[in-house]
């Protein structure tokens, strides 16, 4: 495939053939290798092909093939020509990461470490088939999928603040629940709350370096040691429902013929079914948010239990890698409305936008990267440029470049753990073959990613993160 | 013949199953499924849980079909051993397929290792050669 080197981490697919948009890769060298090495690139191109779309297809430092879209892109559509499409979002719709800061440093909680994370094992349910510790009605699951987290701290599982410390303030209000269908509802009554399994996980983590410091202030992170709580999960079985229910109706309704991948499948945004996934789409974003509220209420639970105090728990920022939202964007030197699929992807806006938090208005909006098991992650900020260069997103982790397969056959759990120990780090798991599945190896290196994600000005690095206890499902 | 086999695939669970019929692959590929999240040879086929699934054309009717494993897996606790008496046939604008699954519930002693999020349409290939039929596909994992 003709690819176009236009700076050092900047490379376009020209528009040939269907395409109505040229596909952007902001990569490195080493990263493009591996882009290069799957179906990302030919994804990318397929997705600039689909109806409405603006400007270009994006592909994030991160990327690596997807179904249909790649993981890692970004694609915007004009809100009368364009479309929605499912297999744009992904089928963990609202997939995510939340961080908490505390007054705690390492050294703090040191002796008391294994407990902590024993306790967050306890109260945080975790794990293939693990279900949550409150049992919805359908009816009380409805009005989480109207209001998301908001349901969650009025009913006393956190504070307002941490509602204006998540993206659409923890609640979608273009939410519709009656278009989630009653297999989606079974799905989530049992999960709320719970972690899940894979690459989801729950970690203890310290400052490891500050990067920008005034960004680092304005985000509550003060000084080196001082001991963070990052939370990656998402929308549960529920969600994947959504997407799946979705994909389905709009095969049935639209047909499939011209496809070059059936996870292509997309409705006009304006049309009745365009409609009404995004509504669907938008309650299962509620009931993600809903889901890290809770688990965010379980850690603070802990950390009172065993630390005596949790009162300067407070969240730096929750983010959304899996979603469609409507923003406004420029496109040709005018302001429009424009549906943005960020899958495996993070919004990075920048100062000024009116849609990121007051306290954080001045430096951009927090923007945070987990790394894989025991790596660093990053937390960077919302720049300006990343406006022109991706609509305002940047990565979403680090990237898978091997196979679970391969990964287990290669690595045992126990060894992951004992290594993990050796340096420091507490592993928690409900299953070791899942532990070795996800070996840091198995992944790009996150460091590279966010350097790139820098250099490029997709987003401005912060702080640097580093694990301290790690839970996985 | 051997049943299924998982292929490499960077971030997902892709497998290939196969079968002297159409139904036989699709019941191996319940299986490939299942072998994602436990092992089905150590499950009780205790309990039967029979479905019918319609599908607008052969790949539709899988996707649900292994959709099923998965649904039935969430809300019901229910852990595939084994597929019964699965036969597809021509329905009303489509495929209908019908089946028992048998299994048992999730227990104390029950080992799980991970999590398949739902069915994918990317690379699904449904394919008949001189040796039979041939069910492709890639898992959100």
């Amino acid at each position: 495939m003709e690819l176009m080197r236009v700076d050092e981490n900047t490379w376009e697919i020209p528009r040939q053939g269907a395409m109505n948009v040229p596909a952007r890769i902001y990569a490195s060298h080493k990263l493009l290798k591996s882009v290069q090495g799957d179906q990302t690139l030919l994804q990318a191109r397929n997705v600039a092909c689909l109806p409405g779309i603006r400007r270009m297809a994006y592909v994030m430092p991160d990327a690596h093939q997807g179904y249909g879209f790649p993981i890692g892109g970004v694609a915007a559509f004009d809100l009368d020509e364009g479309v929605i499409s499912p297999g744009g979002v992904g089928y963990d719709i609202n997939c995510g990461v939340r961080l908490l800061r505390t007054d705690f440093t390492a050294a703090d909680i040191e002796a008391r470490r294994k407990e902590l994370l024993a306790e967050i094992f306890k109260d945080v349910p975790a794990g293939v088939g693990k279900e949550g510790v409150i049992r919805l009605s359908f009816g009380v699951l409805r009005e989480i999928l109207a209001r998301g987290a908001a349901w969650a701290v009025e009913n006393g599982y956190g504070t307002a603040d941490d509602l204006r410390m998540t993206e659409e303030g923890g609640e979608v209000r273009d939410a519709d629940p009656a278009g989630v269908s009653p297999r989606a509802l079974e799905r989530g009554v049992p999960q709320l709350g719970t972690l899940g399994a894979g690459n989801h996980f729950l970690e203890i983590q310290k400052v490891d370096k500050i990067l920008d410091a005034a960004a680092a202030r304005a985000f509550g992170l003060e000084a080196e040691g001082q001991v963070l709580v990052m939370i990656h999960c998402g929308s549960r079985g529920l969600g994947h429902q959504v997407a799946s229910d979705y994909i389905q109706a709009m095969e049935n309704e639209l047909g499939t013929d011209g496809l070059p991948d059936r996870e292509l499948v997309a409705a006009p945004f304006r049309s009745s079914l365009g409609r009404r996934y995004y509504r669907a789409m938008g309650a299962a974003v509620n009931y993600a948010f809903a889901n890290r509220q809770m688990i965010a209420h379980g850690v603070r639970g802990a950390f009172a239990k065993v630390l005596g105090r949790a009162e300067g728990m407070r969240q730096v920022y929750d983010v959304c890698h899996n979603v469609a939202k409507v923003e406004s964007h420029e496109v040709d030197g005018r302001e429009i409305g424009l549906c943005v699929h960020r899958k495996g992807a993070t919004r990075s806006f920048g100062p000024g936008r009116s849609e990121i938090p007051d306290a954080y208005r001045a430096v951009g909006q927090p923007v945070i990267i987990p790394g894989s098991m025991g790596t660093a992650s990053y937390i960077l900020a919302g720049t300006d440029e990343a406006e022109a260069l991706s609509f305002g997103s940047t990565a979403h982790g680090a990237g898978r470049v091997m196979s679970r397969h391969e990964a287990s056959r290669r690595f045992r759990g126990e060894r992951i753990r004992d290594d993990l120990a050796a340096r420091g780090i507490e592993l928690r798991a409900t299953s070791w073959k899942g532990v070795a599945e996800e070996a840091s190896e198995a992944y790009k290196d996150v460091d590279e990613v966010v350097r790139v994600s820098h250099a490029v000005g997709l987003g401005r690095l912060v702080a640097r993160l580093v694990p301290i206890g790690v839970m996985k499902g | 013949m051997e049943k299924y086999r998982i292929l490499p695939h960077a971030a997902d669970g892709k497998f290939r199953s196969f079968g002297r019929t159409l139904e036989e692959a699709f019941t191996n590929a319940a299986l490939a499924t299942a072998s994602f999240m436990w092992d089905w040879r150590k499950i009780d086929p205790a309990r039967s849980i029979p479905v019918e699934i319609a599908g607008r054309d052969l790949e539709q009717l899988l996707y649900r079909f292994l959709e099923e494993i998965i649904y039935v897996f969430e809300t019901r606790r229910f852990l595939l051993a084994s597929v019964e008496s699965l036969v597809i046939e021509a329905g009303a604008g489509g495929k209908i397929l019908r089946a028992i699954l048998r299994g048992d519930e999730i227990g104390p002693k029950t080992e799980l290792h991970g999590e398949v999020k739902a069915v994918t349409y990317n690379e699904m290939k449904i394919g008949e050669d001189c040796g039979g039929w041939t069910v492709q596909a890639v898992l959100d994992m």
